[in-house]
């Protein structure tokens, strides 16, 4: 079963409500013990870094511990930039620091937040965008993006006046700049793999 | 620069008592009460996204709009707006936490700006949708005032002003009405949608007026909008949102296809 972290953050409940939509057992939970028997985790995120981090908590020692174990977790908007070792957002924050690198905010001159359907070049080598496609609109809405020099780390990139990293995967550790919850039958296909990967795990 | 990021195609769907009271007809729609029965129509037809607008907005409505709002989530994968009777912080609280993508707030935000601000730094401005009802200005030429409670009450407010200010306080996007060309059919405000989009660096929703499909085509070329939002089109040039889009992009506009 995944487990989406619940962390009183924003809206939740939309990256449960796709999973079971494709009919993949979730649940939604704060529980050291769910978390731990979990076959892969999401980390959602509709929130600031800083907020978002200080409502994980000391869930965060939790997920480093059983990620690091090869659990496999996908991050998404923010939970995606939680991954990163820290944002300026709202002041110098932290994050879980599974990928090198850090969110700042996206450059003056365009229009933020990246608000709205953008295509991805989706790399093949990438799991969660197996049989997907080559090239495929998600649904962004951020403001803050991750600059990285992750050598271990594979992207995806999408065209905002420059590459803007849209997706990642470094061993089991996954994320999506993008809510594929929100990107109609695209995103969905990107959850049935990332459910694919937790049934092997 | 932004030259891969679609143009967006919103329906918006007002809502009463649980049943959409003025929504879009397409022909190949049936009338559909049901919000949850329409949106999710609506996404299958390609909507990049929705606006659901609460127009009781009664404290006893509240709830009603809530279980709404669960229900589309469950049923709907792109993103959704809703708005309409937002007081204050709790509102964006309740309606996020039940799955609605962003919350639009107009008069309770120029009672009290500060709350573009606490929604900002709570949920992030990704989420904070500020709607504007704009109503070309009598006495200034090329100016527009703001209009508040449902746009029966005119401010002194200028639009341009209004928009900038709020962007710095937290709103992640404007929602803007034309209340001179809303149901016309006659085509959006262009000069109003220029003046406030490019006063700005928020997305810029345009609404009201759209009759024809050359309309939408304008409030994206003329009017820098990066969205067009439909409410009450009876029988649009007899054509679907698929239809729009393919339309847009053979114009050269990007467009999710």
């Amino acid at each position: 079963m995944i487990v989406v972290i619940n962390y009183a953050v924003g809206n939740v409940k939309s990256v449960c409500n796709a999973f079971e939509h494709i009919g993949c057992e979730v649940k939604l939970s704060r529980n050291a013990s769910d978390i731990e028997h979990s076959s892969g985790l999401v980390l959602p995120g509709v929130a600031a870094f800083g907020y978002a981090m200080n409502a994980l908590g000391d869930l965060a020692d939790l997920l480093k511990k059983v990620v690091r174990q090869g659990k496999p977790i996908l991050g998404i908007c923010v939970g995606y930039q939680l991954l990163f070792e820290q944002s300026c957002e709202h002041g110098d924050n932290k994050g879980l620091g599974f990928i090198s690198g850090k969110v700042i905010k996206l450059p003056d001159g365009l229009t933020i937040p990246h608000m709205g359907w953008n295509s991805v070049e989706l790399p093949q080598n990438m799991e969660l965008f197996k049989g997907i496609g080559e090239n495929k609109h998600f649904y962004f809405a951020h403001s803050y993006y991750s600059q990285t020099t992750d050598s271990q780390a594979k992207f995806a990139y999408t065209d905002y006046g420059f590459k803007l990293p849209a997706a990642v995967q470094k061993s089991n550790v996954y994320g999506t700049q993008f809510h594929p919850e929100k990107s109609g039958p695209s995103g969905l296909a990107v959850l049935k793999n990332f459910q694919k990967i937790c049934e092997n795990y | 620069m932004s030259d891969m990021l679609a143009k967006r195609i919103i329906p918006c769907l007002d809502v009463k008592d649980n049943r959409v009271v003025k929504g879009v007809n397409f022909l190949n729609l049936r009338d559909a009460g049901d919000p949850v029965e329409l949106g999710s129509r609506y996404s299958d037809e390609g909507a990049d996204e929705l606006v659901f607008l609460d127009i009781t907005a009664t404290i006893r409505s509240r709830k009603t709009i809530i279980d709404m709002v669960e229900k589309v989530a469950e049923n709907v994968f792109i993103p959704f707006t809703v708005g309409g009777g937002i007081r204050g912080i709790e509102d964006f609280d309740v309606l996020l936490k039940s799955g609605a993508e962003k919350v639009s707030v107009n008069t309770a935000a120029v009672d009290n700006p500060n709350l573009l601000s606490q929604a900002a730094n709570k949920f992030g401005n990704q989420c904070v949708v500020l709607a504007i009802d704009a109503r070309r200005s009598k006495s200034r030429t090329g100016h527009w005032q703001v209009c508040v409670k449902a746009g029966t009450e005119p401010t002194d407010i200028d639009v341009v002003e209004w928009a900038v200010k709020a962007e710095k306080l937290g709103a992640g996007e404007i929602l803007l009405t034309s209340m001179d060309a809303d149901g016309t059919k006659a085509g959006y405000d262009n000069q109003l949608n220029k003046a406030v989009s490019s006063a700005v660096n928020i997305p810029v929703i345009a609404s009201g007026g759209a009759g024809k499909l050359e309309h939408l085509y304008d409030a994206i070329a003329e009017g820098g909008a990066d969205a067009v939002l439909m409410a009450s089109i009876t029988h649009f040039e007899e054509c679907g949102i698929h239809q729009m889009k393919e339309y847009l992009a053979a114009h050269g506009i990007p467009m999710n296809l």
